[in-house]
């Protein structure tokens, strides 16, 4: 025998107690693997190679458009290593509900502007030679069941063709991966001039501008430049690191962040009651025994950390159970919930933290009755035998 | 230590309970001398403070004043973690209600004891073995107290109390709770024991049919010692 | 008449042991009081959210209210009318009429940036021009603070919501939209309906400055009844002139905030599933705990003859006893807590932002209350059935 056959003696002598315990953890851990993928689903997206962009709109509001000509104002701007535009296209597939983002966009400068799409070389290169060719990602690709060579016409609201058609028709010459799990592999981009001569209204007028700066270290120094340049014309700008513009929608949602971890913390908070309990009535009940191991030589220091132990094994018996669950049940759901939610996966760093959560979960909820247990009087205890 | 000279002296001990407002003054001016190799009982009414004597004995508690000597080393003057490490060392406890741990086994309830010590998990079985041996209960090992009988638990109690080899074994009315077979069973362990295996036994008892298989009887009254028994 | 007050008595005997015994039990039984309350709480707090923003995106849904929008849109986004076309319409049967004409508002409508109260960051918030009808088509809309909008000006009114999250919008301030300066001359109520998210201006004025031309997004009419509905949108869209699609405003409302209502609700749902999961455990480990801690007690009152069956019943009402404490603590915390949290999201489907309260209606307590009950029935019937079939002997002589 040793210590460790000692602390699971101890948790199998009320098993079923023990087993609700550790349930009850295991629910709550589940529930923070859940709100996690939700807070990062609607959260998340921010790429790694976005930290050397900024993205130029106008002023006023998102929706009005900004000169084509601004392009090259931009590109003498010192700081600015290129600039692309791209406008928002606002169509639909089919089905309304799908919502996927479409872009007319110029397709080389695009690509280079952002080295996170990945696309095979022999499908750019078919791209930058088709006028109606359209480039999808591969989550809408599947979603779809596209293939390369198949013509989809996808209908819009907002830009009637000049002859009154709502309807667009793309020949699909590529699909493109994204390097991380958060970069985007919904869109899908086409031909700015195809867009710009066939579009009715509008024309020579885009939605929005990414810019790459020459040194990242500069980004809000460069934005600056750039409202400047901008400042007096009829369009006025306003530029933002990449990172910040993303955030800036997230925060139009409203407090994602505060909202999930006030709901933790209420299940949590409650959880740590109930554990918390168990572990007081467990040492209770064993007053008599752990004045014989005391009798017998253990030291306080012994008992502490006998007590401690079995908290911590409880907590992590729940804890893991949660998080294993967590981790089976978010990527399931992630397809049906892939319409509202795209970005629905349990990050790592979340898994992380959840198992920290449950160390100090079986610390807090053990200390107590671990120092109860320290301090008995062995004569006390004896006689409570 | 004196293996033929004193194991235990107990010097003007005296032991106050504080009960809220009231001091009860259990033990008053102790003095004691137990020679190595004795079988002593210890009686007296209920409330004499026998059982206090016995814990003061084996360092489960500290004396209010006076000193406690056991082996040439004072257990007053210790700290909490080395009086642990002394008990475990020295000292075998028999209690009245066995006091075994219900979600072990017998031989595993055994062991205990020396989870404390440095021996391999081989050596530990070894040990056990040896002293289940000598109960014997060898047979009843991997039972659980709960399905063992009152005597059965008592022998395991007695088999923990020996498997470090310990210098004294301590007994508080380890006959309580038995019919007076089972009982007889005991005493004659303890008394093997300490016949024939040179253990000194401080036994408390209440019965004057266990104190007869002791080698000397000390009575406790009201606090005091003495070598009658009072009316 | 003696078998069912016998029982009953018994019922109430076992029953009071339980619950006087509660104070020994504290710690459990607390445990369990707030893994419901917490349960209760959550939901009802999740689900005042998505009612408050369904009801302000209904509120200003009468039944005689209809909204225009071109043949396709989904919203009035990504609606156009030239002003032909909408003059058209307003020349279409079943309108009611005032002194001043066709009751039909032809609107346009625009985002622009403002800085969010409570985030301090940037926000989508609807600035609409609407026609001289608007005030009588939207007839829920009373100035609270200030004057209407001198038409033909660069001046806006403002809604109490918009007021409330968005800085900078105090009657007396200024907006700066492009180049020009838009003062603030008043706030409008419009009894919680989405008008109250919004900034409200000359739609003429709002077109020169966002060269619109003469273009418009929507219509919004008022009906001389409810059942003119279905002439009004007959005659709209078979005439060859127009390509439109009529809508009861009701209707639309409840289209434009579906998505994120639904998102809401089964987040709210989920979360408090889960949780509640985790307090019948709870309930489940408190009530178990109650029933070995008084074994014999139990026991002694079966061998004196009461029966097994008012042994099960009580068990079960004092678990939902404790639910219902606990839901109670629950509902009233969510209530205090949640009820009129004024704040603002953006609708996806329309792009810009709605301010809304968090509303807990008399239904939703009702709902806390019922999952209470539903938790403390689960809790209490395993533990109860135990009680009742402990072997008597056994548990007599039980140390």
């Amino acid at each position: 025998m040793s210590f460790q056959h000692l602390i699971w003696s101890n948790l199998k002598r009320k098993k079923l107690r023990t087993l609700l315990t550790v349930l009850s953890v295991a629910i709550a851990f589940v529930l923070f693997g859940l709100l996690s993928s939700i807070k990062q689903a609607l959260t998340g997206g921010v790429s790694m190679e976005g930290a050397n962009r900024l993205v130029v709109q106008h002023k006023v509001s998102i929706i009005q458009l900004l000169p084509v000509s601004y392009k090259a104002r931009m590109e003498r701007i010192s700081g600015v290593a290129a600039a692309t535009h791209q406008t928002w296209f606002g169509g639909y597939y089919q089905d309304r509900k799908y919502f996927f983002m479409q872009c007319p966009v110029v397709p080389a400068e695009f690509l280079e502007m952002h080295p996170e799409l990945i696309l095979p070389p022999d499908q750019k290169q078919v791209w930058l030679r088709t006028r109606t060719g359209a480039i999808v990602g591969r989550k809408t690709a599947e979603r779809f069941h596209w293939k390369i060579g198949d013509r989809v016409p996808i209908q819009t609201p907002i830009w009637a063709k000049g002859d009154g058609s709502p309807t667009w028709d793309f020949d699909i010459v590529g699909i493109f991966d994204g390097k991380e799990k958060t970069d985007d592999t919904m869109s899908l981009l086409f031909h700015y001039d195809y867009f710009d001569e066939a579009r009715r209204s509008g024309k020579g007028e885009v939605g929005w501008y990414t810019i790459r700066v020459k040194d990242p270290a500069q980004a809000a120094a460069v934005a600056k430049l750039v409202d400047e340049e901008f400042e007096n014309s009829a369009e006025e700008t306003r530029t933002e690191p990449e990172g910040a513009f993303l955030q800036a929608w997230v925060k139009q949602i409203g407090n994602i962040a505060l909202m999930t971890a006030a709901i933790l913390g209420a299940v949590f908070f409650t959880i740590l009651l109930v554990t918390g309990n168990t572990m007081s009535q467990a040492v209770r009940e064993r007053t008599g025994e752990l004045g014989v191991l005391k009798a017998i030589g253990f030291t306080n220091g012994r008992i502490l950390a006998l007590v401690l132990a079995e908290s911590c094994v409880l907590a992590a018996l729940g804890g893991g159970l949660g998080l294993g669950c967590a981790c089976i049940v978010v990527p399931a759901l992630a397809k049906p919930l892939s319409a509202m939610l795209p970005m629905f996966f349990f990050p790592v760093r979340d898994l992380l933290v959840g198992s920290g959560i449950c160390l100090a979960l079986g610390v807090v909820t053990g200390f107590f009755p671990a120092l109860q247990a320290m301090r008995l009087c062995v004569a006390d205890a004896l006689r409570r035998m | 230590m004196n293996t033929n000279g004193t194991l235990v002296r107990v010097d003007g001990v005296e032991k106050v309970f504080h009960r809220g407002s009231e001091d009860i003054h259990v033990l008053r001016d102790l003095h004691l001398e137990v020679p190595a190799g004795e079988f002593l009982a210890l009686m007296g009414p209920s409330g004499s403070g026998k059982s206090t004597l016995l814990n003061l004995i084996g360092g489960l508690d500290r004396p209010s004043r006076g000193t406690v000597t056991v082996g040439g080393e004072q257990t007053g003057q210790m700290s909490d973690r080395h009086l642990a490490a002394w008990r475990a060392r020295h000292i075998g406890f028999v209690f009245q209600l066995y006091n075994l741990l219900p979600v072990l086994t017998a031989e595993r309830n055994v062991e205990l004891p020396l989870l404390l010590t440095h021996l391999s998990r081989a050596e530990r079985r070894k040990h056990v073995e040896t002293v289940l041996a000598v109960v014997a209960l060898s047979h009843r090992a991997k039972h659980y107290p709960r399905t063992l009988s009152g005597g059965e638990q008592q022998r395991v109690g007695i088999a923990r109390a020996i498997v470090t080899d310990p210098t004294l074994l301590l007994c508080d009315e380890p006959t309580g709770d038995l019919d007076r077979k089972s009982g007889d069973e005991i005493l004659d362990l303890l008394q093997a024991l300490n016949r024939q295996h040179g253990k000194t036994v401080i036994m408390v008892t209440h019965d004057p049919h266990a104190s007869a298989r002791a080698s000397r009887t000390v009575y406790l009254n009201k606090g005091q010692l003495s070598d009658r028994p009072v009316d | 008449m003696a078998g069912p007050i016998n029982w009953l008595s018994q019922v109430a005997s076992v029953a009071k042991f339980g619950l006087l015994g509660i104070p020994q039990r504290l710690g459990s039984v607390t445990a369990a009081v707030i893994g419901i309350a917490g349960v209760v709480g959550v939901l009802i707090g999740v689900l005042s959210m998505a009612v408050g923003f369904q009801r302000a995106m209904n509120a200003s849904a009468s039944a005689d209210a209809a909204i225009i929008l071109r043949s396709g849109a989904d919203n009035e986004m990504v609606s156009g009318f030239a002003r032909d076309e909408t003059r058209v319409i307003s020349d279409a049967p079943g309108l009611a009429r005032n002194a001043q004409g066709p009751m039909a508002s032809a609107e346009l409508f625009v985002i622009i940036d403002l800085l969010k109260r409570s985030t301090g960051t940037r926000a989508n918030v609807p600035l609409r021009g609407v026609g001289p009808a608007a005030f009588g088509v939207r007839d829920h809309l009373k100035m609270e603070k200030g004057r209407t909008f001198a038409w033909g000006r660069n001046e806006v009114i403002v809604g109490v919501g918009a007021a409330q999250e968005f800085a900078g919008l105090e009657v007396g301030s200024a907006l700066k939209v492009g180049h020009q300066q838009w003062p603030v001359v008043g706030t409008f109520s419009a009894r919680g309906g989405t008008a109250e998210s919004e900034l409200w201006t000359d739609a003429t004025v709002l077109q020169e400055a966002y060269h619109r031309g003469t273009s418009f997004q929507s219509v919004y009419a008022k009906l001389s009844s409810p059942a003119a509905f279905l002439q009004f949108k007959d005659s709209l869209t078979s005439d060859p002139r127009l390509n439109v699609k009529v809508l009861r405003q009701a209707e639309y409302y409840a289209g434009q905030s579906t998505v994120l209502s639904t998102l809401i609700t089964t987040l709210g749902y989920l979360v408090a599933s889960l949780m509640a999961i985790g307090a019948v455990f709870g309930a489940l480990n408190t009530m178990y705990s109650s029933v070995s801690a008084r074994t014999r007690e139990i026991a002694t009152l079966r061998a004196l003859g009461f029966g097994a069956g008012a042994v099960v019943v009580s068990v079960m009402l004092e678990s939902v006893a404790l639910a219902l404490a606990g839901g109670t603590l629950g509902a009233g915390v969510a209530y205090l807590a949640c009820n009129g949290f004024h704040t603002a999201t953006v609708n996806w489907q329309s792009f810009s932002q709605v301010t809304f309260a968090f509303t807990v209606t008399p239904l939703l307590l009702t709902q806390g209350i019922v999952w209470a009950t539903i938790i403390g029935l689960a809790g209490g019937l395993l533990p109860a059935l135990r009680a009742a079939r402990l072997p008597i002997a056994a548990a007599l002589r039980e140390l």
